[in-house]
């Protein structure tokens, strides 16, 4: 089992399927310990659909996925919080791992919402609450770490501040990332892997490769491919020496 | 001072209250108050079997009430109806066979308004008995399950997402919910039991802004409830079950104005 050390999840030929629509169909790829993988996709191509059958939540499902680790850092795309429930950050935070406070403190201190510590969860903004919850699956220090669009209304400057965080805690921890973005800029530059999705699997491999495949413009348009060239020529511009964030004047 | 059947009605609905008040909790976060009544409803089903078959109350019970608490969990994963349209076709058709049941056993007189009120101050020693010893075990499970159960409460797909079993303990749960019932029947009765659950719970969330705050504090509505309502169904010679009852409603009507009695305070 020497070859499965690094392989935190693999899906062999997997789909679901709901009232007798494929949701998603014939997917096949593997996390690997500090590697990211991004799917992406248009809207309804089966990317969360991909992820939680990636986190065994579908049950029912047609091929296997292979499941090489429990801890897991899940940050969904949609969570509601019952009104019902009396619920502070800290509470929250502990959900599913016992953490002391310091460990906490610090998840929270690094996403920024270090500050709303002890107030309740149902006050925050919808970009508090993205924080909280990323600040929550990072802190149990996760093998894998399951990213559904993580910075949805998190504001510009925070959004970049936060890939970073992800890319430097994915280097930290040497967990695999698992992460779905709209954002093509983040997807092409930071990740290893990616996966493009359209109710099958359209095309996989590094992002240069993705970029000039046929089907990925097909799917994004020809502008989505010069996504690529535009970043690269970005690149000096904007990370500073000390890993902040210099946004671009 | 005071007589034994009244130091053993108080034995029992103190060692309720400790029971009740954290599944109680439960019952208000996950909006299973109906899912009470259901439990609660089929109980009769379960009283009518014992007397059939001649078995022990608490333990048919506990085995009909499991029975459609399972039933329930299928019926919501495999219809496209809405949970309270399952809850209310199981309770009310759970009701009518008991009582279909209890027609045909004419040789027994059945005493149906205590199955539905209960009457703690008949309780005996093996009733206590049962209360604590059951009480104790519910609450060690509920314990152990804790931190997956209440994940799963607090989202269902993250605490699956993160290796903590929801389906599992949502059934151990289940089974508690039916088991709390089970030996709280003879005692506060088939309509009443849910109160207990419900009340102080809701009393405890006016008051609570964490979890832990407002197991803590649903206990200690329930124990004074089982108190007051005790003392004054003594007092005033009122039925007890419902004294209790109404003592918790007091409570939580008092929970309210020491809400806004607060919020006023901080402007």
């Amino acid at each position: 089992m020497k070859e499965n050390n690094n392989i935190l999840v693999k899906l062999e030929n997997t789909g679901v399927q709901v009232d007798k629509k494929w949701l998603v169909k014939g997917v096949s790829f593997e996390i690997q310990r500090g590697k990211i993988v991004t799917l992406i996709g248009p809207n309804g191509s089966g990317k969360t659909t991909t992820a939680k059958l990636a986190l065994g939540i579908h049950k029912n499902i047609e091929g296997k996925v292979h499941k090489f680790t429990n801890k897991i850092g899940y940050v969904p795309q949609k969570i509601s919080i019952d009104w019902t429930l009396p619920l502070r950050v800290s509470d929250f935070m502990i959900l599913t791992e016992n953490l002391t406070t310091n460990e906490i403190d610090t998840a929270l201190d690094l996403t920024g919402v270090k500050h709303l510590k002890n107030n309740d969860l149902r006050n925050l903004s919808g970009g508090e609450f993205q924080r909280v919850l990323i600040a929550r699956a990072i802190a149990k220090k996760p093998d894998l770490l399951v990213l559904d669009e993580p910075v949805q209304g998190v504001d510009f400057k925070g959004e970049i501040a936060l890939y970073e965080l992800i890319k430097k805690i994915s280097e930290k921890l040497g967990c695999g990332i698992l992460l779905i973005s709209h954002d093509l800029h983040v997807v092409m530059s930071a990740t290893d892997f990616v996966v493009c999705l359209n109710g099958h699997v359209c095309c996989s491999g590094t992002p240069q490769a993705v970029a000039n495949d046929s089907k990925y413009k097909e799917l994004f348009g020809d502008r989505a491919s010069t996504i690529l060239s535009v970043y690269e020529h970005d690149h000096d511009h904007t990370h500073s020496t000390d890993g902040t964030i210099e946004t671009k004047k | 001072m005071f007589d034994d059947f009244f130091i053993r009605a108080l034995a029992a609905g103190l060692g309720l209250a400790f029971v009740t008040g954290p599944l109680g909790c439960f019952v208000i976060w996950r909006r299973l108050s109906f899912f009470a009544g259901t439990l609660a409803h089929s109980a009769l089903l379960g009283v009518t079997l014992a007397f059939s078959f001649d078995i022990n109350i608490s333990f048919s019970v506990l085995l009909v009430s499991s029975a459609i608490a399972l039933i329930l969990l299928r019926l919501q994963k495999t219809t496209k109806l809405p949970g309270d349209a399952l809850l209310g076709l199981l309770a009310h058709s759970s009701l009518a066979i008991g009582l279909v049941v209890i027609g045909f056993l004419s040789y027994i007189r059945f005493d149906i308004m205590g199955l539905l009120f209960g009457d703690i101050l008949a309780v005996n020693k093996k009733d206590l008995l049962v209360i604590w010893f059951g009480g104790a075990i519910i609450l060690l499970i509920l314990k152990i399950i804790w931190k997956p159960l209440f994940a799963s409460t607090v989202n269902y797909e993250l605490a699956e997402a993160e290796g903590m079993q929801p389906e599992k303990v949502n059934i151990i749960f289940t089974i508690l919910m039916a088991a709390i019932i089970a030996i709280s029947i003879k005692m506060v009765g088939i309509l009443l039991i849910t109160g207990m659950l419900i009340i102080p719970a809701a009393m405890a969330r006016n008051l609570a802004n964490n979890p832990q705050q407002m197991v803590v504090l649903s206990i200690i509505g329930g124990i004074l409830a089982v108190l007051v309502g005790l003392f004054s169904s003594m007092q005033f010679n009122s039925a007890s079950g419902p004294s209790i009852i109404t003592a918790a409603l007091f409570l939580f009507i008092l929970s309210f104005l020491k809400i806004s009695k607060f919020r006023q305070l901080k402007k």
